[in-house]
């Protein structure tokens, strides 16, 4: 299995060249990032190689970092069925900096990218029609951004006087608990309750 | 005779129209009775699955997977323990697989009957749906016998399965997969040369492989097209390999070769389903789950006795699994497609992201390529041989 990812990712470097910033092999997954905008260059070369023949788009979603100066990565997976294997692309981007749109090369995308856009604010340059897909009409912010809370911003009701539906700050009878069941022994990088003066003795 | 003009005619199909199997709303454009247009506005049962995951940890994700596709619930977990399985590089006992092979073969009957009847029910046949549903109704009992639940199971655990099989559940398996291919047969002797049916289907939403392949067809949908891909033959994961089974392939592409597919690989899927049982029985009780206790809680019975299996418990059920960092996609072959999970771990006891690559979103997002220029009438018919679960497309 490891001498067939190492063939494939061996003609993948051989078709991408100087493509490629960085290509690994891990867990039985070949990966290989790109620069963002190389994106459909690479892609559109992996489908038409016909020693490759990624000619089937398998998945594209975002990943968010917070800590990284871009914090979006968008993730692409194809897949060779003649060659029977999988590939992983990945390039960096953040909220302001446009994505080339793929759906040219692979008319599957076309979803996934609103999809992308929905949940992270990615915006991909050249989409023929980038709008919402999931969440609500007419709803406000990305929620699979990290810094998206986890119970959103506003509830719903059905409002018997006006006889419509309506949109209220959220209202929650207890705070949002996010336990932390991290052993403390084993390397957590924060300091715990009531240990805030032991960790300033340990330094003086 | 002066000219008239005619304008195109919008209508909205669902949300809460019965052929369209959930909540789907679809804005048509009619040309008289041509369909010259389809936006499909989904999202109608979006619950967030992937960011609910983030915030729990790895077996507490386990039952959304029940929640995504809830005719086959199985088959989904099965794609996420075994990516969290790769990236703790453990191996499942053999036990193990050959009960999840069969539970996720009996997913995949649930699902296909499920999916027949209905298209049936779509084209205009009642009674294919009730029989149908009795055979359904006693796959759900085997489900339940096993994990407890009839639909959300919760029974795949990363690891292993979370309890044994009793000897007896495994026998009546057994005696039912007869009883089933014959009713089966019925279902089949009433659809399959049925005038009206056949009316309706064949040449119908007709797919070729290169434009399938292009939209992210997969499963059954290129299996119709011609193409014999099946991730269970082709990328065997799990003891799919030393099972013996066919796989149905369509030639003329339309939604009745989809039809015959379906039918063609229940009687398969009861074909292995046998073979895990006869396995079973032949080899034996054994361990169904991996002896370690970072990743799998001790026995009931030891916690008794052991103040250390106490405390694994304890932190197996606080703490969880820490899954080693990494990023990995798995994929299986779902009833409905290729079912991916693309999992990023942080080296903490909680997923750092979960996608969730749903066949059903490829499938949907092709209803405007698939349906243009056929009528109203056979919207629906594509529909139902699209195999379209809004809990998964949604998540």
């Amino acid at each position: 299995m490891s001498e067939k990812l190492q063939e494939v990712a061996e003609l993948v470097s051989l078709a991408l060249g100087d493509l490629i910033k960085t290509s690994t092999i891990a867990v039985g997954d070949l990966a290989i990032t790109v620069e963002r905008d190389d994106i459909v260059e690479v892609l559109t070369r992996l489908r038409d190689s016909s020693t490759l023949d990624f000619n089937c788009f398998i998945d594209l979603c975002g990943v968010d970092y917070p800590t990284r100066p871009e914090r979006f990565e968008v993730v692409y997976h194809l897949l060779s069925m003649s060659q029977n294997a999988r590939i992983r692309i990945k390039i960096s981007t953040d909220e302001d900096t446009t994505v080339q749109s793929i759906v040219d090369v692979f008319p599957a995308a076309n979803w996934y990218e609103r999809e992308t856009f929905d949940m992270y604010g990615i915006l991909f340059d050249g989409h023929p029609d980038l709008r919402r897909l999931l969440t609500d009409y007419g709803f406000e912010g990305y929620p699979l951004r990290k810094d998206f809370p986890m119970s959103g911003f506003v509830e719903v009701r059905y409002d018997d006087e006006q006889k419509r539906v309506v949109y209220e700050p959220i209202k929650l009878l207890q705070d949002f608990r996010n336990f932390d069941f991290l052993s403390p022994w084993e390397g957590t990088d924060y300091v715990l309750p009531g240990d805030e003066k032991a960790e300033q003795g340990g330094k003086a | 005779m002066a000219e008239k003009q005619i304008k195109n005619y919008n209508i909205n199909f669902g949300p809460q129209h019965p052929a369209a199997h959930g909540v789907l709303r679809m804005v048509l454009e009619l040309d008289g009775e041509i369909v010259e247009r389809v936006d499909p506005h989904i999202g109608l049962l979006h619950r967030g699955t992937e960011k609910l995951i983030e915030y729990k940890n790895y077996m507490q994700a386990v039952p959304y997977f029940d929640r995504l596709d809830y005719v086959a619930p199985m088959n989904q977990e099965h794609a996420f323990v075994l990516a969290a399985e790769r990236l703790l590089e453990i191996e499942v006992p053999r036990r193990a697989q050959l009960i999840r092979v069969l539970f996720s073969e009996i997913g995949r009957i649930l699902a296909h009957i499920l999916n027949v009847t209905t298209q049936a029910l779509d084209v205009g046949a009642l009674t294919p749906p009730v029989w149908g549903f009795e055979l359904r109704e006693e796959l759900m009992v085997f489900y339940e016998r096993a994990s407890g639940a009839r639909l959300h199971a919760a029974y795949f655990r990363i690891g292993g399965v979370h309890q044994d099989l009793p000897e007896k559940l495994i026998q009546d398996i057994k005696d039912w997969i007869p009883t089933f291919n014959k009713r089966l047969k019925d279902i089949d002797d009433l659809l399959t040369g049925n005038r009206i049916f056949k009316q309706r289907n064949v040449d119908i939403g007709v797919v070729s492989l290169e434009d399938g392949l292009a939209r992210g067809f997969s499963g059954v949908m290129v299996r119709g097209s011609g193409l014999p891909w099946d991730l269970r033959k082709s990328q065997p994961y799990e003891c799919y390999e030393e099972m013996e089974f066919e796989i149905p392939v369509g030639k003329n592409c339309d939604c009745y070769d989809r039809y015959l597919i379906r039918m063609q690989e229940m009687y398969e899927a009861a074909k292995i389903m046998d073979q895990c049982i006869d396995k079973l029985q032949a080899e034996g009780p054994g361990p169904i789950a991996v002896d370690n206790k970072k990743i799998n809680p001790p026995k009931r019975s030891e916690m008794k006795q052991s103040m250390e299996s106490l405390i694994h418990h304890f932190k197996m059920h606080t703490e969880g699994v820490k899954v080693p960092a990494g990023e990995i996609y798995v994929a299986i072959e779902a009833p409905k497609g290729e079912f991916g999970v693309y999992l990023v771990a942080d080296g903490s006891n909680k997923p750092y992201r979960c996608h969730i690559r749903a066949p059903g979103f490829a499938h949907l997002q092709a209803m405007e390529f698939v349906t243009k220029g056929h009528l109203l009438a056979d919207a629906s018919a594509i529909l139902g041989s699209l195999d379209i679960v809004f809990g998964e497309v949604d998540r």
